[in-house]
């Protein structure tokens, strides 16, 4: 018979920690999938992820079962994932100069009829991902949950550990920051 | 150019983008393989830490009685030797087995 979320964490925190594999074959596709929203090398991801249920593991205590095991977990992931940012930020310096030809195309595109670039090329999806990549560590989170996920303030400060009125000031930056990136970028390109 | 809809542009493209969940081969049998490694040394660790302190005790009360013996004062004359009394203590039953006929 298969033993319930409640009976597995009953059993590692006994000490038997083969009880912790069943959670971690079955969450670990939304760690993985959150982690590779932060890191582009699955190498990184990889490690983001055993660090991710290594901390679980260790922190399994402090659930109190309140909320879903699920909800617990991905908080872990969010904060996990902010500190790989926050460590890794060697990207944010490059210029914009070496755009590939679909990103530029669709740029120029993009200036000549704004409505007519597609929302889903794959052009658009490597730039965004340019730019998030030149985003803070804050900023670039905020705008992932924000804009990307579609999460409400409450949500992201429940998943960071941020106050509401924080997470509402740092969106304000993020967006800021992103709009003066975006300006680096078109005039590295057209000036 | 129009930076808020550039924003909106990339942002919608962002959101367009599928969620990519796969979970390399073995993945949770790794992860469980690391925390049972990592449970038997901390197993080994409250072992060392208790015999770690359970040395310093002995250590103190070593001193203890060692300062005791040094610093007390001396209660009556050479009858109370210490070292004679201990040695004719331990000696007692090699004593009596000597006399014995």
């Amino acid at each position: 018979m298969e033993r319930t979320e409640a009976e597995l964490i009953a059993a590692v925190l006994k000490g038997d920690a083969a009880s912790f594999e069943p959670l971690v074959a079955k969450y670990s596709p939304r760690v993985f999938a959150t982690a590779r929203r932060y890191a582009r090398r699955e190498s990184e991801i990889e490690d983001i992820a055993q660090e991710v249920w290594l901390k679980a593991f260790d922190k399994l205590k402090s659930f109190r079962g309140e909320a879903p095991f699920e909800h617990w977990l991905m908080r872990m992931t969010v904060r996990t994932c902010y500190d790989f940012l926050r460590g890794h930020q060697r990207n944010r310096e490059s210029s914009f100069s070496e755009l590939s030809e679909p990103e530029n195309d669709w740029l120029e595109r993009f200036v000549a009829a704004p409505e007519t670039a597609t929302d889903n090329a794959d052009a658009a999806k490597l730039l965004i991902e340019r730019v998030m990549e030149k985003l803070s560590p804050q900023a670039r989170l905020v705008i992932t949950l924000l804009e990307i996920e579609d999460r409400s303030v409450k949500e992201i400060a429940e998943l960071t550990g941020w106050s509401v009125p924080l997470v509402k000031v740092r969106a304000f930056r993020a967006r800021g920051e992103m709009r003066k990136i975006l300006a680096k970028m078109t005039k590295d390109k057209y000036l | 150019m129009n930076l808020a809809e550039l924003q909106k542009k990339l942002i919608a493209a962002a959101k367009t983008e599928v969620l990519d969940d796969r979970v390399p081969y073995a993945f949770e049998k790794r992860v469980t393989a690391l925390l049972q490694s990592r449970v038997a040394p901390q197993n080994l660790d409250l072992w060392v830490r208790g015999l770690w302190r359970a040395a310093v005790s002995c250590v103190g009360v070593a001193m203890l009685c060692g300062a005791w013996t040094l610093f007390a004062p001396a209660t009556s004359a050479s009858t109370d030797d210490l070292s004679q009394n201990f040695e004719t203590t331990l000696l007692a039953s090699i004593d009596q087995g000597d006399q014995a006929p």
